[in-house]
């Protein structure tokens, strides 16, 4: 036993005026504070009390329509996924209770990297219990001590966390800025090794990275590339794998990070690559490693929902129609939003103020709406945006319902 | 080039970034004096490295906090 442990009980007596750990937070407890005392609900508080099906749910007793919830094929109740899940659940039991390269790899673990091996037609394949870890284990790994990461600065948490938990040189550049990441990548000392990393879709404001010119200036300077495909799967490009497949360029990607919490419709992260020695990550990738595997059921509900993904070419076009149908209707309606035309499945409403964005988030919320609301620090440039996911289960006349709510919210709140 | 010119240079530099019209010493502080957010810094640094093509890559910006220093790690880099 540690002396630590072994004095637990006695009281400490502070001497003097000892800082407060939590004194950093200040700044944010008076912000919420501020926020909350205005009489507005705590938008980062919701209950979802029931759910009823990928787009409708019960918050605060209310039937409400889901636009928030990256849910962007409607997988999370599909009868084969749920089967899938519920034999899992009987034959393997609730957990594994162990690490991947101990006692956590079931049948269920190697079906589930089959079947992205054949939805991204690639080598190899490594699932992680979660898109975060996937990111932070890859990164961490591959990049180590005198190599550079290049990456955009608007890149996820999870990717910058990646970068932080490694010991790489760490070079940002300015938002799909292709001659600023050029610049970067020019000036890295010969020698060293180089991984580039890039998003598909960007999810604060729903637009896409010119991967093709990226990846091909990232080739032409010798560096690695990983892509993070986790808001493009299943929709994007031919087979559903992704921005770089639809702009040509998967070829060239070396790894390809990904998720199932969105369009897959569960929990967990992989990483799909060609390399020859790809498997090698199994051993030396600590979030990989140090944690338990994904419960049997999961990975069951996963591999069901990426088969039926390679065939989901109806409910894409649907999507796409969703996407288009609401961002022309926002934009009609007076909204500024993230992108001139529509990217992808995200579409981003910017608010003038985080006031004004809570005061409006909250009224959509008591219309029978839920939308992200994305506040500084995440978001680009310190914006405040109401962020929409579409889900390929969205209806037209739902679609139109949802222009009907905001356009009552935007006038309510002042905003249109 | 020499510390003193790199310095003048960096003074150029900085001055579309000083909005408040700080006066710069080298003591003068990046975060608490000219109160730069993340995205003002990248732009800044972006700029120091376009002007000498250089890199000053995230882990040796965290060990440079005023002007001072930033001069300093710039003058070591371009005088070999």
């Amino acid at each position: 036993m540690s002396e630590g442990i072994s004095q637990a009980d006695r009281p400490s007596a502070v001497e003097g005026h000892a800082p407060d750990l939590f004194a950093k937070f200040d700044p944010l407890i008076a912000m919420r504070e501020g926020l909350l005392a205005s009489g507005i609900t705590d938008p980062f508080n919701l209950v979802m009390e029931k759910v009823l099906s990928p787009t409708r749910a019960i918050c605060n007793g209310r039937e409400t329509i889901l636009l928030g919830t990256y849910n962007y094929m409607g997988m999370t109740f599909d009868p084969d996924v749920i089967e899938a899940g519920k034999n899992a659940l009987a034959d393997y039991g609730s957990g594994t209770t162990g690490s991947r390269v101990l006692n956590g790899t079931y049948a269920g673990h190697k079906e589930v990297e089959r079947a992205l091996r054949e939805f991204y037609a690639m080598d190899h394949a490594m699932v992680f219990s979660t898109g975060y870890q996937a990111n932070l284990g890859i990164i961490s790994t591959v990049a180590g001590k005198g190599d550079y990461i290049v990456l955009d600065i608007d890149s996820h948490a999870s990717i910058w966390d990646g970068c932080k938990l490694g010991d790489a040189e760490i070079v940002p550049f300015r938002h799909n800025d292709i001659e600023a990441m050029e610049k970067r990548l020019r000036r890295i000392p010969e020698g060293a090794g180089k991984l580039v990393v890039l998003e598909g879709v960007y999810s604060m404001l729903g637009d896409i990275a010119p991967l093709k010119e990226m990846v091909a200036v990232a080739k032409k300077h010798g560096a690695m590339v990983l892509v993070d495909e986790a808001h493009s799967m299943g929709f994007m490009g031919h087979h559903g794998r992704g921005v770089a497949e639809a702009q040509g360029v998967l070829d060239d990607v070396d790894f390809v990070i990904g998720t199932f919490s969105k369009s897959v419709g569960t929990v967990g992260g992989f990483c799909v690559s060609n390399h020859p020695k790809f498997e090698i990550l199994r051993l030396v990738c600590r979030p990989y490693v140090f944690t338990a595997s994904l419960p049997p059921s999961v990975v069951a509900t996963a591999a069901t929902s990426i088969r039926k993904l390679m065939q989901g070419s109806n409910k894409r076009a649907h999507l796409w129609e969703n996407s288009k149908t609401l961002h022309t209707g926002l934009k009609r309606l007076g909204f500024q939003l993230g992108t001139e035309e529509p990217e992808s499945a995200i579409i981003a409403v910017i608010m003038p103020d985080l006031e004004r964005g809570a005061a409006m988030w909250e009224a959509l919320i008591e219309g029978g709406l839920y939308v992200n609301l994305a506040r500084p620090p995440a978001t680009p440039a310190n914006m405040t945006l109401l962020r929409c996911s579409l889900c390929a289960e969205h209806t037209e006349d739902e679609v139109q319902t949802i222009l009907g709510i905001f356009a009552k919210a935007g006038k309510a709140v002042g905003i249109i | 080039m020499d510390r003193a010119q790199v310095d003048e240079t960096i003074r150029t530099l900085i001055a579309p970034f000083n909005k408040k019209g700080v006066a710069i010493a080298d003591s003068t502080g990046f975060a608490g004096d000219l109160e730069f957010d993340s995205l003002t810094v990248m732009d800044f640094v972006a700029a120091i490295e376009d002007e000498f093509d250089i890199i000053i890559s995230m882990n040796q910006q965290a060990e440079i906090e005023n002007f001072g220093q930033l001069v300093d790690a710039v003058t070591k880099m371009v005088v070999k």
